[in-house]
């Protein structure tokens, strides 16, 4: 698998009230094609400064971010890095441009100077694939979050990039919208082979992910396979970060001597392994 | 309460008017309203006030609909009637003191109050029967002529759309953050004007700090999908003149220059 998104030694820092901030420490990390990233981490860990990097929203202060072969400090460039590496951010409302739902879907490639009756097609396209396609004329405001965050997928997708950044997409929505949205965001990568990274704070989300990163304090503390991360439960909850139920519980049970995995993610599994101790 | 508010309603029929091409409509609308000041005769109004009846009818909006647009400025319409009853010299006709009405005034009175009724009916007949996003992109290119002259006319265009994407999310907001301060005790309701207007600080305060935020958000999320200004832009429905809007345009051009030529002649 070739790279998609490479940083390396990203720095980032900002002063506020004289004080020196480091949002982000050096940050090296490769996201390959078609992989399903998940970054987890703190309010104030650095990852939603990290996501910013991806699509040169914001600009390394020392180290590089090279997104598909381009330096997101080439500024000639910007466009096309934007392109490729879509973004969704955490509040559906303020990112939603249009009075209608068809018109904020084609904001992005008209602003990519493609011709019309290529957008007309690739609207459809996004919003059939965001499963929203009755929605074309309503306006976005008397939509649920769930619905507006989907629409918003769709004004990415519009844009054909190679790579999606959601930044706590989920944070504001209620259970069944979160839902929603993690199932779309599945389906384009497994579906359209899009890669994803997508940041959260909601530890299920990450139960599904090639691969989970965990940052505290602008620095990557752990990273690996779902289970390889949350089966370290003592050390996740010394950072004060959760594990999903069922890896608790598994960790709990081990604790009392019981032989199972301590990788376990779902209940599926976890009733699996149950069944087959003796 | 809020929701009450609408502004540039929209009311779809499908008719006639409704289909004809936003920069049209818009054209038209300015020669009715040059026209409404260009005239100033009995035969002129006649047939100004003739044709703003035809497109109603042909628009199938209620009458009904028409008039409520007309009840908010009847305040503004009796003082114009007013004034110019009492302040224009002339022939008295009925006085008391220093207050007289004139056959002049009421004469000017009258076409004043008339001219103001049908300004109101004219253009809130454009507004209801364009969608504000026809709207917003019949004036980007009626001005797009003008930008070598320094007209920003994308910029304003997608200001347009921006304020009416955001009026119904501002609405909601307000709403929300007055019952979060009624909850703790606010009181927006009772008290002399003044009294009122200072209850609002603790609603307004907190609604700017987060329109600020929201278009930081919004401004932010623009960029991330490529926004840079109207130069590359390309849009995903095109206006395009069919032959009625042509001829709707003859029309209004032969109304304007009728009322042209009456005021000459007479």
């Amino acid at each position: 698998m070739g790279d998609m998104i490479t940083t390396d030694k990203l720095l980032y820092q900002y002063r506020t009230n004289e004080k020196e901030v480091t949002a982000l420490d050096e940050v090296s990390l490769n996201i390959y094609k078609g992989e399903f990233v998940v970054i987890i981490g703190h309010n104030g860990s650095g990852k939603s400064t990290f996501a910013k990097h991806l699509n040169a929203l914001l600009l390394p202060a020392s180290g590089d971010v090279i997104v598909k072969g381009l330096n997101t400090k080439d500024e000639d460039r910007v466009w096309e890095i934007r392109q490729t590496a879509g973004m969704v951010f955490q509040n559906p409302d303020n990112q939603i441009v249009a009075t209608i739902v068809e018109e904020d879907v084609a904001f992005g490639p008209e602003n990519l100077g493609i011709p019309s009756e290529e957008i007309v097609k690739r609207v459809e396209e996004a919003l059939k694939s965001v499963d929203m396609l009755d929605f074309r004329g309503k306006a976005p405001h008397m939509l649920s979050g769930g619905q507006k965050q989907r629409i918003a997928i769709a004004g990415v997708i519009a844009m054909r990039p190679d790579c999606i950044v959601l930044d706590e997409p989920t944070a504001m929505l209620d259970p069944s919208g979160r839902k929603e949205v993690i199932n779309t965001i599945k389906k384009l990568n497994k579906e359209e082979n899009i890669t994803v990274i997508h940041i959260t704070h909601f530890m299920e989300e990450a139960v599904e992910a090639d691969r989970v990163v965990v940052m505290e304090a602008g620095k990557i503390i752990l990273q690996g396979t779902p289970g390889e991360v949350f089966s370290q439960v003592d050390k996740l909850k010394a950072l004060g970060l959760d594990v999903p139920q069922v890896t608790d519980l598994a960790h709990e049970l081990i604790k009392e001597g019981i032989d199972i995995p301590s990788d376990i993610l779902t209940v599926d599994e976890m009733v699996k392994k149950l069944c087959q101790l003796k | 309460m809020l929701k009450d508010i609408t502004i540039g309603q929209h009311y779809p029929t499908g008719s006639f008017l409704h289909k004809l091409d936003p920069r049209t409509k818009i054209l038209t609308t300015f020669a009715i309203i040059a026209a409404l000041f260009i005239g100033m005769n009995f035969l002129s109004y006649t047939i100004l006030g003739g044709f703003i009846f035809i497109c109603i009818y042909l628009s199938k909006i209620p009458m009904k609909f028409i008039i409520k647009g007309i009840k908010p400025l009847r305040i503004i319409i009796m003082i114009t009637f007013l004034i110019n009853i009492f302040m224009t010299p002339g022939n008295i006709i009925w006085g008391y003191g220093r207050l007289n009405i004139t056959r002049e005034g009421l004469y000017q009175g009258s076409f004043m109050a008339v001219r103001l009724i049908f300004l109101v009916m004219g253009t809130s007949l454009l507004t209801l029967t364009t969608t504000p996003i026809a709207l917003t992109d019949g004036i980007e290119r009626l001005l797009k002529p003008f930008k070598k002259i320094g007209v920003p006319a994308h910029e304003l265009a997608m200001m347009m759309t921006i304020a009416l994407r955001f009026i119904p999310t501002l609405l909601e907001e307000t709403d929300k953050i007055m019952k979060a301060q009624i909850a703790r005790g606010a009181d927006f309701e009772s008290g002399n004007i003044i009294n009122r207007a200072k209850g609002l600080v603790p609603l307004l305060v907190p609604l700017f700090i987060s329109a600020f935020r929201r278009a930081d958000e919004l401004a932010m999320a623009m960029e991330a999908r490529c926004y840079r200004g109207g130069d590359l832009r390309t849009r995903m429905k095109q206006l395009s003149m069919s032959s009625k809007d042509f001829v709707s345009i003859l029309i209004v051009g032969l109304l304007l220059a009728t009322i042209i030529s009456i005021r000459i002649m007479t």
